[in-house]
C-alpha cells in the first residue's frame, strides 16, 4: 500500500468520498441484524479509532452486544502483539467464550461489498460445514496471486486452499469472510495457539482442511479488496460508475459511516466538473474530471484535477495540475503546483503549512 | 436533586402559513433548507454550541417531520442522561384540556417540564429563523444586569421598524417602553423573539397571566413583567439573522448562501450546525453536466445544468436540465430537457421530461398575491408534474398532477393548482 498505510490502517482507508472501508463490513454486519461486533485493531490504528469512536453510526449502540475495539494489550501472561489473525482472536478469547450466540461471522475490514451474513449463515447450516468460506470468481485477468485462492468439488466443499500462491491454479478466490460456529471456533483457536501457531488461515484453514468440513460460498455481486495501491485507485474510480452506484447508493439497505456534519458541496464561478464525485463540505472553483473527491477539500482557481482521487480535507492552491495521483488527506498543495503520475498512480504527499503566518 | 442553569424552550408548533403550499404538510421549523439542514437545526445547534443541553420543544402543526427529524437528539448531541431534547406536544388534563392557543400559553402548559429541571434561567427560542448565536453571551448580559427578563433585539431600518416590536430603551440598555408595530416607531431595535427570563419571574407571570385567552410573550407577558417593574433588558445582538417568514425571504436566504463568501458562513469550524443525515454518499456530477454559484447536498446527481441554486440531498437532475436561481429539496427527481426558473420545489416532488417552470410574463397569484409573489414558482411536497408541461411565474402546484389537469399542457402564470383536497 505505500506511503498511504503508514498514516492509517488499511480499513481506515477512504472509499469512495464518504465512506471508510471498515464502513462496509460494519454496516453489511448491522443489516444483518448482527448485534455484537468486536474490532481488532492493532497497525496504525488511530485514524481507525477515530473513526470508531462512536458505535451508533451502524447502530450498534445496543444493550445486547454493541462494538468492542480490541487493541493488543498487555498482560501478566502475554506481552505480545497480536502475531496473526488467530492469535488475535486468541488474545480476546474470553470474548468469545463470554458470549451466548452460537456462530461468528470473521470478516476483514478492507473489502468493498455488500453482503446479507444471514444468508452465508443459512447455507452453513444447510451444508452441515464446520466453516464457510465466502468466495468469489475473479474476472479472467485478474492478478489473484495476492489472495487465497480456492478449489472446490461439485459439492462446494473446499478441496485445495492455497495462500498467495506464486502460480494460481483457479481463480476463485477467498474473500476473507468467514463463518464459524463459536465453540468450534474456540476450540481450534486454543489448539492452534498451544501449537504456538498464530495465523487463521494458514494455520486453521489450510491445515484442518481435509479433517473438517470446510465449504465455499460464492458470490456474484460486487466484492473488491483494497488493499494494493492500484486496487484502491481503481475501486475508487469503479464508484463513477452508474451501475456501482446505483448497487451501494441506492439500493436498500445502506452503508452507513461517521457523520462529520459538514455542509453542502459548494461550487463557485468558474467550477467545472465533469464525471467525478464530490463529498460534503467541498468548495470548488477549478476544473474535475474523472476524479473522486473526497470530505471538505478545497480546490483553488484555475486547478484542474483529472484522473485523480483526492482525500480529506486537502486544500489545492491555485493554477495546479493534478493527473493520476491520489493526493493525501489533510494535504496542502501550493499554488502554481504541477503533478502527474506517469504510468503509474502517483502519491502525493505534500507537508506543506496551510498557514503561514 | 438535579439542577440545570439555563433550559431552553423552543416554539415550534406554529404553521408559518405564509410559505403557502411548503407548510401545507409540514411545521414551518421542519422545512429544509440550505440544501441539507430544516430550520429548527440553527436554533437546535445554537443551543449546543452555546452550552444549553436541555431543551423542550413544542409542537403543535404537523408535527411528523419534526418528531422524526428530531428523534432522541443524536445529530445534535442532545440525548443526555439528564436533559437532553424532549418534543412537548400539547396533550389532555382531567379539566381543560386545550391546544397551544399562543405562545406563552403554550410554555405555561409545560409548567411541570420546566420545573422538574430546577432551572435559574429559561430561555425561549422560535424555531423559524436563520442565525447564529451564542446564548451563553447573552446569559452572562442577563447576569451582569441583575435583569429579569432580557429580550434579543436587532436594530433595523428606521423605515421598517413599523413592522416589528420594537424596544425603547435608556442608556444602558434597560426597556422604558416597547411598541407593537408602531406607527411612528420611536427606535429602531426589534425584538428577535429570544427571551431569558428567570424561572421565578416566568413562573410567577405564567401563572398570574393563566386565564388571559391566547396568552402571548409580547403580547401580555412582557407587558406583565413591565408593568409589575421587574428590569427589563435589551440585548442587542448585530450577527446574521433572518426571518425566513415568507417564500420571498426564505428564497433570498437560500441564495446568500452561494456568494463567494455568504455572511452567513455554514464553512465555520467553531459553530457547526448539526442536521440529521439520511443520506451519505458523495454527489456525483455527469460528464455535459455544468455546476456553477450553487450548493448541493449529498447523494445528489446530476446530469444537467445548475446555476445560482440550492440543491438538497438525493436529487436526480436530468440530462439537458437547466435549473437557474432555484432550490431544490430532497429527494426530488427531475427529468430530462427541463427549464427551472426561479422554483421552489419541495421534497419528495417528481418532475417528468421536458417540463418549463417559470417562464413568461410576471402576472399576480389568482388565489393568495400576498403568499406567491416576486415571480416564484413554488412546488408542494410529493407533487407530480407530468411530461411536457409548461408553468409561469407566481403560480403554485400542489397534489399529484397529470395532464389532464393542464389546458394546453399550460399552467399560466399567477394560476393555483392545488390537488388532493387542500
Amino acid at each position: 500500500m505505500k506511503e498511504l498505510s503508514q498514516k492509517r490502517a488499511i480499513c481506515a482507508m477512504p472509499i469512495a468520498g464518504s465512506y471508510r472501508s471498515i464502513d462496509f463490513t460494519l454496516s453489511n454486519m448491522s443489516n444483518s441484524h448482527i448485534q455484537k461486533v468486536a474490532v481488532f485493531t492493532q497497525y496504525n490504528a488511530r485514524s481507525l479509532n477515530e473513526h470508531l469512536n462512536s458505535s451508533k453510526w451502524w447502530d450498534f449502540g445496543r444493550k445486547q452486544g454493541g462494538l468492542y475495539v480490541f487493541t493488543p494489550a498487555v498482560t501478566s501472561e502475554n506481552t505480545n502483539w497480536y502475531r496473526g489473525t488467530a492469535d488475535a482472536i486468541y488474545q480476546n478469547l474470553h470474548f468469545l467464550k463470554n458470549s451466548h450466540e452460537p456462530y461468528v461471522v470473521i470478516a476483514s475490514g478492507d473489502g468493498v461489498y455488500k453482503m446479507d451474513f444471514n444468508k452465508v449463515l443459512e447455507y452453513h447450516i444447510e451444508k452441515k460445514a464446520d466453516i464457510t468460506v465466502v468466495c468469489r470468481d475473479m474476472e479472467a485477468g485478474t492478478n489473484v496471486e495476492r489472495f487465497g485462492t480456492i478449489r472446490m468439488n461439485e459439492e462446494s466443499r473446499i478441496e485445495e486452499l492455497e495462500e498467495k500462491p506464486l502460480q494460481a491454479k483457479t481463480n476463485t478466490i477467498s474473500c476473507g469472510i468467514y463463518v464459524v460456529r463459536r465453540r468450534l471456533l474456540i476450540e481450534m483457536i486454543e489448539k492452534c495457539a498451544e501449537e504456538d501457531r498464530y495465523d487463521f488461515v494458514r494455520d486453521i484453514l489450510i491445515r484442518y482442511k481435509d479433517i473438517k468440513r470446510i465449504f465455499g460460498y460464492k458470490i456474484k455481486d460486487y466484492w473488491r479488496n483494497i488493499a494494493s495501491v492500484d486496487d484502491y485507485f481503481n475501486t475508487n474510480m469503479d464508484f463513477l460508475k452508474p451501475e456501482v452506484r446505483d448497487y451501494f447508493f441506492k439500493q436498500y439497505p445502506d452503508i452507513y459511516s461517521k457523520v462529520d456534519d459538514l455542509p453542502p458541496a459548494k461550487y463557485n464561478t468558474g467550477a467545472k466538473i465533469k464525471n467525478s464525485l464530490i463529498s460534503s463540505g467541498c468548495i470548488v472553483n477549478g476544473t474535475v474530471e474523472n476524479s473522486v473527491i473526497f470530505k471538505k477539500s478545497y480546490i483553488g482557481n484555475n486547478c484542474v484535477i483529472k484522473n485523480s482521487i483526492i482525500l480529506n480535507d486537502v486544500y489545492i492552491g491555485d493554477n495546479t495540475y493534478i493527473e493520476n495521483c491520489i493526493v493525501e488527506s489533510r494535504d496542502t498543495i501550493r499554488a502554481n503546483s504541477h503533478f502527474v503520475g506517469e504510468g503509474d498512480i502517483k502519491i502525493v504527499l505534500e507537508r506543506n503549512e496551510r498557514y503561514v503566518i | 436533586m438535579i439542577k440545570k442553569e439555563m433550559i431552553a424552550m423552543l416554539l415550534a408548533g406554529g404553521q408559518g402559513s405564509r410559505l403557502g403550499v411548503l407548510t401545507s404538510k409540514v411545521a414551518k421549523p421542519a422545512v429544509a433548507f440550505g440544501g441539507k439542514y430544516r430550520i429548527i437545526d440553527f436554533p437546535l445547534s445554537n443551543c449546543i454550541n452555546s452550552g444549553v443541553d436541555t431543551v423542550g420543544v413544542l409542537t403543535q402543526y404537523q408535527p411528523l417531520r419534526l418528531n422524526s427529524h428530531i428523534g432522541i437528539g443524536i445529530p445534535w448531541d442532545l440525548d443526555r442522561n439528564i436533559g437532553g431534547v424532549a418534543v412537548l406536544p400539547p396533550y389532555e388534563k382531567s379539566a381543560n384540556s386545550e391546544w397551544y392557543t399562543g405562545t406563552a400559553n403554550a410554555i405555561y402548559q409545560n409548567l411541570e417540564y420546566m420545573d422538574s429541571f430546577n432551572p435559574e434561567y429559561v430561555l425561549i427560542l422560535s424555531g423559524d429563523h436563520i442565525y447564529k448565536m451564542d446564548y451563553e453571551v447573552m446569559l452572562d448580559f442577563h447576569k451582569s444586569n441583575n435583569a429579569e427578563v432580557t429580550i434579543a433585539v436587532m436594530p433595523v431600518p428606521i423605515e421598517e421598524a413599523s413592522r416589528f416590536g420594537i424596544m425603547i430603551t435608556d442608556e444602558n440598555r434597560r426597556i422604558t417602553e416597547f411598541e407593537e408595530k408602531p406607527a411612528n416607531p420611536r427606535s429602531n431595535l426589534a425584538s428577535m423573539g429570544i427571551y431569558i427570563f428567570n424561572w421565578k419571574t416566568l413562573k410567577e407571570a405564567l401563572i398570574a397571566m393563566a386565564d388571559q385567552p391566547a396568552l402571548d410573550f409580547g403580547k401580555h407577558v412582557i407587558p406583565y413583567c413591565h408593568e409589575k417593574g421587574s428590569p427589563l433588558y435589551a440585548y442587542e445582538f448585530t450577527g446574521y439573522w433572518k426571518d425566513v417568514g415568507t417564500l420571498n425571504s426564505y428564497w433570498e436566504a437560500n441564495m446568500e448562501l452561494i456568494d463567494i463568501v455568504p455572511e452567513f458562513n455554514l464553512y465555520e469550524e467553531y459553530w457547526k450546525i448539526y442536521t440529521k443525515t439520511e443520506i451519505q454518499p458523495p454527489q456525483y456530477i455527469a460528464d455535459n453536466s455544468m455546476v456553477e454559484r450553487s450548493i448541493i447536498g449529498e447523494g445528489t446527481d446530476i446530469y444537467g445544468e445548475v446555476y445560482n441554486s440550492v440543491i438538497g440531498c438525493g436529487i436526480t437532475i436530468g440530462k439537458g436540465t437547466v435549473v437557474r436561481d432555484s432550490i431544490i429539496m430532497n429527494q426530488t427527481q427531475i427529468g430530462d430537457g427541463c427549464e427551472l426558473n426561479k422554483a421552489i420545489i419541495a421534497e419528495n416532488v417528481k418532475i417528468g421530461n421536458n417540463v418549463k417552470l417559470g417562464v413568461g410574463e410576471e402576472v399576480d397569484n389568482d388565489t393568495a398575491p400576498h403568499i406567491y409573489n416576486h415571480g416564484i414558482v413554488t412546488v408542494g411536497e410529493k407533487s407530480v408534474i407530468p411530461d411536457g408541461i409548461t408553468v409561469g411565474k407566481n403560480s403554485v402546484i400542489f397534489g399529484v398532477t397529470s395532464a389532464a389537469d393542464y389546458e394546453d399542457s399550460h399552467l399560466a402564470s399567477g394560476r393555483t393548482l392545488i390537488k388532493a383536497g387542500e
